[in-house]
């Protein structure tokens, strides 16, 4: 097998070196990917849109279509491990940890036993139980607000740096995955319960596809986003660029709850009881 | 662009990238991951594509690595290759 | 001659390492019996097509795909920004690789969750014995 294997590698490797003796040398400014389609893009897509990030305006508006089934996709993975991982047993764990926290003594409450009804006394804790430590506490209190509004910011600013929904959402989704790398995943879940986060996947999508159809009733084609220039009250060209950045919300809304969605499945293997 | 950083970023990514899956741990096989992720990034950042290595850098570095952790942490860490 | 040999060297070599991760990516999927192992080697192949396909954008003496502020009326040179498409169709990849990912290691799970392991040849005996 192995052979084989390391076989099938070199010969590969070897057809592609062989292949790459054809190809235009690397940063060759007449190199027939850069001679096509994206000169129109790099001088256009300032006049059009109004959107000085060119990646972001082809991201957004030339390749619309694109990017609204790429959130899709998403959301569908998602889904996907929703329906491999979770489980909604209502099979209680056997023995469960109670931590009194004055004193610091742990209750092991077997199945049937009563489970103490004072929450300020008794904290329920994971079965690998770490003492919280203070600095990890003090800084991801500090630091989470911070990486919110930093997320915020990169969806908002995406049109004029380097950004956008898809980077702002996977940053504000790893703000929530360090809460619950910091504290437990209970308490995150009862923040941000998993119902919230699927309906803002959904929602996400829908935003996305609602603005296309939005533009398609307003008398233009799907996902054009000059249409929505009377509700906007701007002209054609800003409309644009307005409608980038509401679809930019939409998929940073559902890239956000996917990851934050699929964090819960697979540290909890479905259970969102314990995790990481 | 500086060719030596180029140079030496690509010998590290693909340094990285053959200790990622030879190392028989696969807790350090997932933050070697990471580490490899992290320098595509800065890979990428040299060629210009300053969207694409912020993208990597979030979710590459970022998510992917914690969810291969959690994984980990849900199955074994052992492995025999 | 000489010459010759160190302009291409120089001209291809981010080519040749993106071919050498691309076999990387390969020898694990084909080699490795750990599934963890092979999801990692998956996404090695996948950023290695990434490196790809950004190295076809790249262009000498270009700068990013950001217009600067207060440029005027003026014409906008195609060879002054480096190729923004590249970048776009890889942008997206990313996030669908993350999910792709996030797929992948649920599906390890459920694996472990039935036969409490994660090396293929075990798997495969255990389930010739039933």
């Amino acid at each position: 097998m192995k052979t084989v294997a390391i076989l099938t590698v070199c010969l590969c490797g070897s057809l592609f070196l062989f292949c790459t003796m054809e190809f235009p040398n690397w940063g060759d400014p007449a190199a027939p990917a850069s001679m096509h389609l994206s000169p129109y893009f790099i001088q256009n897509a300032e006049k059009d849109a109004a959107v000085p990030n060119i990646v972001t305006a082809v991201l957004a508006d030339y390749r619309g279509y694109d990017t609204m089934f790429e959130t899709a996709v998403i959301f569908a993975a998602g889904l996907a491990c929703f329906f491999l991982l979770r489980t909604f047993t209502r099979k209680r764990r056997n023995e469960r940890l109670f931590r009194h926290i004055p004193t610091g003594i742990v209750l092991n409450i077997k199945a049937g036993g009563k489970i103490p009804d004072d929450p300020s006394k008794f904290e329920r804790i994971d079965s690998h139980w770490t003492p919280n430590d203070l600095i990890i506490k003090t800084t991801c209190r500090l630091i989470i607000p911070s990486i919110q509004l930093f997320a915020l910011y990169v969806i908002a600013h995406g049109h004029h740096s380097p950004g956008g929904g898809f980077q702002g959402g996977v940053i504000l989704g790893a703000s929530f995955i360090l809460l619950a790398i910091s504290t437990d995943l209970r308490s995150t879940v009862r923040r941000l319960s998993e119902r919230t986060s699927a309906i803002m996947a959904s929602a996400g999508v829908l935003i996305y596809a609602g603005t296309g159809l939005l533009c398609l009733l307003l008398g233009s084609v799907f996902l054009d986003y000059g249409a929505l220039a009377p509700v906007l009250r701007s002209g054609s060209v800003m409309a644009r660029s307005h409608g980038i950045l509401i679809v930019e919300i939409g998929v940073g809304l559902a890239v956000m709850a996917v990851m934050i969605w699929l964090y819960y499945n697979i540290s909890s293997a479905g259970k969102h009881d314990e995790g990481l | 662009m500086v060719w030596q950083l180029d140079i030496i970023i690509l010998t590290l990514v693909i340094i990285s990238g053959i200790a990622a899956i030879t190392i028989k741990d696969l807790l350090g096989a997932s933050v070697l991951f990471g580490a490899y992720s992290f320098l595509m990034c800065l890979l990428w950042a040299i060629m210009g594509a300053v969207d694409v290595a912020f993208t990597e850098a979030s979710v590459g570095a970022g998510v992917s690595t914690v969810l291969f952790v959690a994984a980990v942490f849900q199955t074994t860490r052992r492995s025999k290759d | 001659m000489m010459n010759d040999l160190i302009t291409m060297i120089a001209a291809k070599y981010n080519y040749w390492a993106f071919i050498v991760l691309m076999m990387i990516g390969l020898y694990a999927m084909i080699v490795k019996k750990n599934l963890v192992k092979k999801i990692i080697g998956m996404n090695i192949f996948q950023t290695s097509i990434i490196l790809f396909y950004i190295s076809v954008g790249a262009k000498e003496s270009a700068t990013i795909p950001i217009i600067a502020h207060g440029h005027q009326e003026g014409v906008i040179q195609a060879t002054a920004y480096i190729n923004p498409l590249p970048h776009v169709l890889m942008l997206t990849a990313i996030v669908v690789s993350v999910a792709t990912l996030g797929v992948a290691l649920a599906l390890a799970i459920r694996v472990y969750n039935q036969y409490r392991t994660l090396e293929e040849d075990d798997i495969q005996s255990q389930i010739n014995q039933i």
